[in-house]
């Protein structure tokens, strides 16, 4: 098993060393997504900030259960959004799902080499929905934000559908 | 190690994608490959005899009845059912339990009545019988798992059998771990206790051990042909003929009816009452395909063979230190199921890099799920056999955990923790 393209070191290092590990408490968003087919299941909680007018992610945790794809692009994707506003972290979630679901030719951000590395999941297409769950999750608390206008503690909860 | 009584190098070449693949295939629990055989009887019948069932006053409708009906005959003699009246085609064994939920259940249960399962059934015994009791108000009752011994706790039956007792459904052969349950000893327990129907989930024993539904005295038995070399979308309910007189049809449409006036339909007879509108033709001649080749080889050798490979899988298996073994110790008390994980490895992840080796098997919770939770787990990775596979086979699989357990071994963290 050498010259592997799906379980690369850098997606070992995320799912054995995951960042961003555990919870926020208090926090302002919390979101719970799973995946029935394979029993993966995600919690994430976010801290939001401000940047001008726009919401940002000032901090982000997951508590992750479920195999390593899953687990590996949780990690990646707290690394990569923490900071980012609302804005950007839904244009992130565009492109991975474009990357990985519509095989899109756009080329990787520079810094996003981690995530880059998500890309061989594309040839195990079953494995798809283990890559994005933490995006998905996130995707629906995001939305369930916005629909509160006033900030406040708000749940969401996302199940990926077969 | 014995040889089995099997030319397995022989039988390979009758499955066109065992002969000509590198890939080992021990996924059988979840569906088999299939013969030249198999393939060229669904090929006939449309080619040469293609022509629906039961009303043509033409040849070829008349060989396309008799070949559908004949094989109803062939599944009798399979699981020593006295009469092939009692043979029902359905699409598969979750239709043929839903059938017995739908078209028993609803007349025979009412509320405060009793289903006796157990814990260890696939999802297909335990959700048609949450769903009639829902409507009728009976109620349902688990015998539990015990891990200590992979099979359900049957020393509890006294416990919860009863007089309120309607139907007691377990399964021949569980399909995560492979525990071969006693079912002769079981009935004549449930019998001494109740008078509960009973209905026996086939699909994991019917293709390997020797099955008689007299012996067994079970007034129900649900298998599907696809886990016996045969195609998809065809199943069998067998049940008492005393006991399907009395129950209504499952769907209604044309071919289940005797007469249709604009108020009201009568029954057609038994077992086509419960076989509404076109069926599964080419299938089921097919089907009767796979039963002969079944019958060639024998039922006993079939068994003996999967032993050696089931023994050999838990003796490489059970060596290995950071893999854990799920199921009885031993091979004699299963059914050529090999149910594992790969310490720290998400079975997912097992079977993707399996897959990489050109080894199929199933990962997940097979839909057992309480059964899984029992072991605390999430699901396994279950490598499972047929006629068709190999001592080398069994070998592969051992040598590439070994691998998987050193591609995720520790690495070092790039972000200093």
């Amino acid at each position: 098993m050498n010259g592997d393209d799906l379980y690369r070191e850098v997606i070992l290092d995320h799912f054995q060393n995951p960042r961003n590990h555990g919870r926020i408490d208090p926090c302002d968003l919390e979101a719970h997504g799973v995946n029935p087919f394979c029993g993966d299941e995600i919690k994430l909680t976010v801290l939001m900030g401000a940047n001008g007018n726009h919401h940002k992610i000032s901090a982000i945790k997951t508590e992750a259960n479920g195999c390593a794809i899953s687990r590996a692009s949780a990690s990646m994707m707290t690394e990569t959004l923490e900071g980012k506003t609302f804005d950007e972290a839904k244009q992130a979630i565009h492109f991975m799902r474009d990357k990985l679901l519509n095989d899109s030719s756009l080329p990787w951000p520079d810094d996003w080499f981690d995530l880059s590395s998500l890309e061989g999941v594309k040839k195990y297409p079953v494995r798809i929905k283990c890559a994005l769950l933490a995006w998905n999750t996130l995707t629906e608390g995001l939305k369930d934000f916005e629909h509160h206008s006033a900030p406040g503690k708000i749940s969401s909860s996302h199940q990926e559908t077969d | 190690m014995t040889t089995s009584t099997l030319n397995i190098s022989q039988r390979r070449k009758d499955f066109p994608l065992i002969a000509h693949s590198a890939l080992a295939y021990l996924d059988n629990a979840a569906t088999t490959q299939k013969p030249f055989s198999v393939i060229a009887a669904e090929r006939d019948y449309y080619e040469t005899y293609n022509a629906n069932v039961h009303r043509g006053v033409y040849d070829i409708s008349e060989r396309a009845t008799q070949a559908y009906e004949g094989v109803r005959i062939k599944v009798a003699q399979f699981i020593g059912a006295d009469n092939p009246l009692g043979v029902i085609y359905t699409r598969n064994t979750t239709e043929a339990i839903n059938l017995v939920a739908r078209a028993w259940g609803a007349k025979h249960l009412a509320a405060g009545d009793e289903i006796v399962i157990t814990e260890m059934e696939h999802h297909s015994n335990i959700v048609p019988w949450q769903m009639i009791a829902k409507e009728t108000g009976a109620i349902i009752k688990y015998v539990p798992f015990s891990t200590a011994t992979a099979s359900p706790h049957w020393e509890e039956l006294p416990r919860l059998l009863g007089s309120k007792t309607k139907l007691v459904a377990f399964n021949h052969v569980n399909n995560s771990l492979g525990t071969i349950n006693p079912v002769a000893e079981i009935i004549a327990a449930i019998k001494k206790l109740s008078g509960a129907k009973i209905l026996i989930d086939g699909a994991q024993g019917v293709p390997h051990l020797h099955v008689n539904v007299q012996e067994w005295d079970c007034d129900f038995l649900a298998f599907s042909a696809h886990k016996m070399l045969g195609p998809t979308g065809i199943g069998v309910l067998y049940a008492k003929e005393g006991i399907l007189k009395t129950m209504d049809p499952f769907l209604g449409g044309g071919d289940m009816i005797k007469e249709v006036s604009m108020e009201r339909s009568t029954w057609n007879d038994i077992p086509w009452r419960f076989e509404a509108g076109t069926p599964n033709i080419a299938g089921v001649v097919a089907f009767g395909a796979a039963l002969d080749y079944l019958n060639t080889i024998g039922i006993q050798a079939i068994h003996e063979h999967e032993f050696l490979l089931t023994k050999l899988a838990l003796e490489l298996l059970g060596a290995m230190d950071g893999v854990t073994l799920y199921g009885t110790k031993n091979a004699e008390g299963r059914c050529g199921v090999v149910s594992f994980n790969v310490n720290g490895v998400h079975p997912h992840d097992t079977g993707t890099l399996l897959a990489r080796e050109d080894i199929a098997i199933r990962v997940g919770h097979h839909c057992n799920m309480p059964i899984m939770r029992r072991y605390g787990i999430m699901g396994t990775a279950r490598a499972s056999f047929y006629l068709y596979n190999t001592i080398a086979e069994v070998e592969r699989l051992a040598a590439a955990l070994p691998k998987i357990q050193r591609l995720f071994a520790p690495v070092k963290s790039r972000n200093g923790g």
